[in-house]
């Protein structure tokens, strides 16, 4: 991905040959929805493109600045695009070795004076090449206990994240509403984020087809009662509380396997391969979305 | 005199870029990087301080080399030197090591003699330096 271009390529052309074209629609095959985040990546691929074109014509090209900030609620796939994005970019040519780190505050955190600093090198140096990725990066900013040393953790993020900008990028994820507590609290670390990106809810269809690629992928298949069983399911599961989005569907799925093995595990004869694979629409039916009575609903615990 | 103790110890000293392409052909082996700093430089001293922790897990040379700046920056005047440990079956040892910072002065070694019985002659060699000032103080 690092040959000189010849001035006279014609963008599409070099679209299709550095092979940026097959990285961007295996993108669009493998992740249902997220229109926000594969325009962000697609607007990256674009520059890297020009910027090919550019030093071609021996003008500079700088490499821009990649930190994002991922919001939106559970389930909206950040931690999956976060590991994602780390074998785009390598793909691209933005980072070098394209591995991801993921760590919480835990990872970054000490319990003691001086043991902070070490701890968050550590964990910078083995991220350095790559992707560090922090889930849930307001828990780092405690601004009501002066003995947490999460502020000393901020402030080595910073200093890597501004002066070592080639050679890390790091990405945070959370909640939206927190994240722009933190963000409020932390400018130095708002100023350092360059891309923004929210998580929108997944609508009704995008779940179905989330599904539908969950079960492709385990080599599972609704037939026709099935598909539309489910697609009732999703909608009266979405109005419940604690809906988390594609995790739901996925746990879902999960339950409705298990009543498909306890359905198959009775019988005398032995399966055919069509009806191992196939959920049927008694499968999802047996779920306590579909039960009228608000008792149902309302029972702490159990399943849906 | 400058000692020439380990891998490229007869080149003139390797400049960061040269150092970072050596780590990442270690790291490409899947070698484990340490980084060592020691005062005394004589050559049977085989046994160097360790900074900080051997980097088993570490992806790119960005990461060594923020540990050594760190280690040019507390032993300035030491010699430092980056190992490499390979650790497959039959091999398990150091395949390189170099030398990357030196003090600015090296005085050499002298030429040590002791008489033993029957008027014999042992001969051993000593650093100026470390004959001059214990450890910590020697350049």
């Amino acid at each position: 991905m690092d040959k000189v271009q010849s001035p006279d390529t014609a963008p599409r052309q070099l679209f299709e040959s550095s092979g940026v074209k097959a990285l961007l629609d295996q993108l669009d095959a493998e992740l249902i929805g997220l229109a926000p985040v594969k325009g962000r990546i697609r607007d990256i691929a674009a520059l890297l493109l020009i910027d090919r074109l550019r030093q071609a014509q021996g003008l500079q090209s700088q490499p821009p600045s990649l930190h994002m900030s991922f919001t939106g609620n559970p389930g909206t796939g950040k931690t999956t695009v976060a590991m994602r994005m780390a074998e785009v970019l390598k793909q691209l040519g933005y980072v070098r070795k394209g591995h991801l780190v993921a760590v919480t505050r835990d990872d970054l955190v000490g319990q003691f004076i001086g043991h902070t600093a070490p701890k968050t090198r550590e964990v910078i140096k083995k991220a350095m090449g790559g992707v560090l990725f922090i889930d849930e990066a307001y828990y780092l900013y405690r601004p009501e206990n002066e003995r947490d040393y999460g502020q000393e953790s901020i402030e080595i993020l910073l200093q890597v994240m501004e002066n070592q900008r080639d050679d890390l990028v790091v990405i945070l994820a959370g909640y939206k509403d927190r994240m722009e507590t933190f963000f409020g609290s932390n400018p130095g670390m708002a100023s350092r984020i360059a891309h923004h990106i929210d998580f929108p809810d997944y609508s009704e269809a995008e779940l179905m087809q989330i599904a539908q690629l969950m079960l492709a992928r385990l080599n599972y298949s609704f037939d026709d009662g099935a598909a539309s069983t489910f697609a009732r399911y999703v909608g009266l599961r979405r109005r419940q509380p604690h809906f988390a989005n594609a995790r739901s569907v996925r746990n879902a799925l999960d339950r409705i396997r298990l009543r498909h093995a306890t359905r198959l595990f009775g019988s005398d004869e032995a399966l055919t391969r069509e009806q191992l694979c196939t959920l049927q629409a008694q499968d999802i039916l047996a779920s306590r979305v579909f039960d009228p009575r608000p008792e149902a609903l309302a029972a702490e615990g159990g399943s849906r | 005199m400058r000692i020439t103790q380990g891998t490229f110890s007869f080149l003139p000293d390797l400049s960061d870029e040269q150092i970072r392409r050596q780590v990442e052909y270690c790291l490409g082996k899947g070698w484990a990087i340490g980084i060592e700093y020691t005062d005394d430089p004589h050559p049977r001293n085989t046994f160097w301080e360790m900074f900080g922790n051997p980097m088993f897990d570490i992806q790119d040379a960005a990461g060594v080399m923020l540990e050594l700046a760190a280690c040019r920056k507390t032993f300035a005047q030491q010699y430092i030197r980056v190992t490499a440990f390979d650790s497959t079956h039959g091999t398990e040892s150091v395949v390189m090591s170099f030398i990357v910072n030196r003090p600015a002065q090296e005085p050499g070694f002298r030429l040590v003699r002791s008489e033993e019985g029957g008027r014999t002659i042992r001969y051993s060699i000593e650093s100026y330096a470390v004959q001059a000032r214990p450890e910590g103080t020697r350049y």
